[in-house]
């Protein structure tokens, strides 16, 4: 038996137990009697590079075939439904966007959804408001695939691969904080709203946007579409067929790219996704060459849906009518970050005291929801986000769930790696695309 | 960990549940304290639901008579019809909800191929079957959504649905872990976002928000209803 300083090993009841912390395998192939010992556990994870997040793979190989694969999640658990449950409807948008942090506009859109639907105001909403979420879910799916890109990337070995989408995400998020002030966990989409209007500046950054991230977009399928290692590393690896998909509930780039179009916007569209013209980007491979393709070709569908947008934008509200339930100030950016507007802060500190009685029991108290239960689905970069809201008539959630897809997606991890080698896995899991901060929530 | 209800004493939580808030009050309609810190434990009770009368409109009628054609135990089955907001929420014998799985995931006419969604609300004080676990079906053939919901009391069990839909492995689990509701027939049913070795089930309405010791450099955060109360 060796013992390196990199992998030692010891004795325990289940066996030999090595900590491996690089690329010191040598030291653990080279102290294993491969006729006595065929079969090894890994367990890959939870703080590992390649797995995307604080998950934890618990893999059993026989020489590098994975037998069994067993994922591993609640690492990130932070119990956000549970304290949705203790805050008002509106705050409850600060910890929803929190959940999946590379799509908070997606979750903070899917959860307002269903607070007014349970209000029964989805109609007041304005058109305005209506159209910059739909502009800022697709700049969201922009980045949030960008992220896809560039962490597959790397865990492929194309390491540029993640710079370029990181460096093309950022020009995102910039619009973001050019408009609410905050790179992600933005708080942005509110029941009944928007935080506040889409600055000018924002809609030029995004007019650039437009002419920009194409070219880079040609750019990236320069480098890895034609590429031998590329083509290797995803051709034919972890295929999921339709059927699979359905049977462990895997929406999303996934199912689309085994060959079903299903995409919620256009099967069962929400805030107005009908009224614009994009398409269902399928491929046939189901593998994760397939969902490669597919993710590039939404970015590119998203951009179309981001210039419609634009095109419609037109000046009015982005809140409700309705006083009892839009935010009572109009929200600006300082130089010290978002506030209430001066003119606002005049009036109620000046001229109406009714204002800030008003302004006071809104902000502290919240409106109250008309009791029920509604399932509010909208498709997310990852797949169909649902929000089961159930309210009692109170000032606060009786309950919210979310059905993350990333939770659900996670599942198909056995079905893609058992049989597979050690490294396809995480190709495998890579194109699942699982973002933990939303599978544990 | 054990859950106590809060003792009487400065700042500490209620011990009764408030009654029941009524929207047709005040502007804000706001009863008892107002509470927004979390820390008061707010337990309300919820007004009681009542079946919808026929027809349902949309496709909730054609969904309702498939079933009951395909499935003969139907009226066995079925308690009570809901349709609110434009969903239909049918609610069902927790001890029939896999075979009415069955038949709705199977039978033509209403081909719900997808379980979207598989989660649990606690209606602690309201009803005595305090746990509504909600199945969320989708039917990509028809583009339709239906919402199954079985009630069960705190200890009895209801079959899994894993068979039927394997996705639902993981989401009953986490109603295990969250609630600690028993599915009979899951194949693994074991904690799955929480510690192995956790207490009580934190989703529940008698669980605390909070009260988790934190250990960082020494300093544990006492639970909420423990803590220092400005008044």
């Amino acid at each position: 038996m060796t013992s390196s300083e990199y992998a030692s090993a010891r004795e325990t009841t289940e066996g030999r137990v090595f900590t491996v912390t690089g690329g010191d395998w040598d030291s653990v192939t080279s102290s294993i009697d491969p006729l006595s010992n065929e079969k090894i556990v890994v367990n890959m994870g939870p703080q590992h590079p390649s797995t995307h997040g604080v998950l934890r793979l618990v893999l059993e190989l026989e020489g590098e075939t994975v037998i069994e694969a067993r994922p591993v999640i609640g690492y990130l658990h932070t119990g956000i439904e549970k304290n949705l449950e203790y805050r008002t409807w509106t705050q409850g948008v600060t910890f929803v966007t929190r959940m999946d942090y590379l799509a908070n506009m997606s979750n903070e859109a899917a959860y307002c959804f269903a607070v007014e639907k349970l209000l029964g105001i989805e109609d007041q909403i304005t058109e305005r408001a209506s159209t910059i979420r739909v502009m800022f879910m697709e700049l969201q799916r922009i980045a949030s695939h960008l992220v896809w890109l560039a962490t597959t990337g790397m865990e492929l070995g194309a390491i540029s691969m993640m710079l370029y989408g990181f460096r093309e995400r950022e020009y995102i998020l910039d619009i973001f904080e050019e408009t609410s002030g905050l790179r992600m966990n933005n708080g942005y989409i509110r029941p009944g709203g928007l935080a506040q209007d889409l600055p000018d500046s924002a809609v030029k950054k995004i007019r650039d946007l437009l002419v920009y991230l194409p070219k880079k977009l040609k750019e990236y399928e320069a480098m890895l579409s034609g590429q031998i290692i590329w083509q290797k590393r995803t051709q034919g690896i972890a295929v999921l067929d339709v059927t699979g998909c359905l049977a462990l509930g895997i929406t999303g780039p996934v199912l689309r790219a085994a060959g079903l179009p299903w995409d919620l916007r256009k099967t069962m569209p929400y805030a107005g996704y009908e009224t614009y013209e994009f398409d269902v980007p399928t491929a046939t491979t189901a593998d994760v060459w397939g969902r490669y393709l597919v993710r590039l070709a939404e970015i590119k569908e998203s951009l179309k849906i981001v210039e419609q947008t634009l095109d419609r934008l037109k000046p009015g509200p982005v809140w409700v009518a309705d006083k009892k339930i839009a935010w009572p100030a109009q929200l600006a950016l300082g130089v010290d970050g978002l506030g209430n507007s001066l003119e606002h802060v005049a009036k109620i500190m000046g001229q109406s005291m009714e204002s800030l009685i008003h302004h006071f029991k809104l902000v502290t108290e919240g409106f109250r929801v008309p009791p029920g239960q509604v399932y509010v689905a909208v498709e997310h970069p990852r797949g169909e986000l649902g929000v089961h809201a159930v309210s009692d008539g109170g000032t606060h959630p009786y309950r919210v769930h979310y059905r993350e897809p990333s939770f659900v997606n996670l599942q198909a991890i056995p079905a893609m790696a058992e049989g597979a080698l050690l490294a396809d896995v995480i190709a495998g899991g890579a194109s699942l695309d699982p973002v933990m901060g939303g599978c544990d929530r | 960990m054990s859950i106590q209800p809060g003792t009487e004493g400065s700042g500490s939580a209620p011990e009764t549940v408030p009654p029941p808030s009524s929207p047709d009050k005040g502007m804000f309609g706001v009863m008892g304290t107002g509470d927004v810190s979390g820390f008061g434990r707010l337990v309300r009770p919820r007004p009681a639901v009542f079946d919808s009368p026929r027809p349902y409109g949309g496709y909730f009628d054609d969904v309702y008579d498939a079933l009951e054609e395909a499935y003969p135990a139907f009226s066995e089955a079925i308690e009570k019809v809901v349709v609110d907001r434009a969903e239909l929420t049918l609610h069902i014998r927790p001890e029939r909800i896999k075979d009415v799985c069955q038949v709705m995931r199977d039978d033509g006419s209403l081909k719900f191929e997808l379980c979207s969604s598989v989660d649990c609300v606690d209606y602690l004080a309201t009803d005595e079957r305090r746990f509504h676990i909600a199945y969320q079906l989708t039917s990509m053939t028809y583009r339709r959504r239906v919402r199954l919901e079985a009630a069960v009391a705190d200890g009895v069990p209801l079959p899994s649905v894993t068979s039927v839909y394997p996705t639902a492995d993981w989401q009953e689990r986490e109603v295990y872990d969250m609630f600690g509701v028993v599915f009979t027939g899951h194949p693994n049913l074991t904690r799955i976002l929480m510690p192995d070795d956790w207490e009580g089930h934190p989703q529940r309405k008698d669980y605390p928000l909070g009260g988790v010791p934190v250990e960082y450099k020494g300093a544990e955060i006492p639970p909420p209803d423990q803590r220092r109360v400005y008044q």
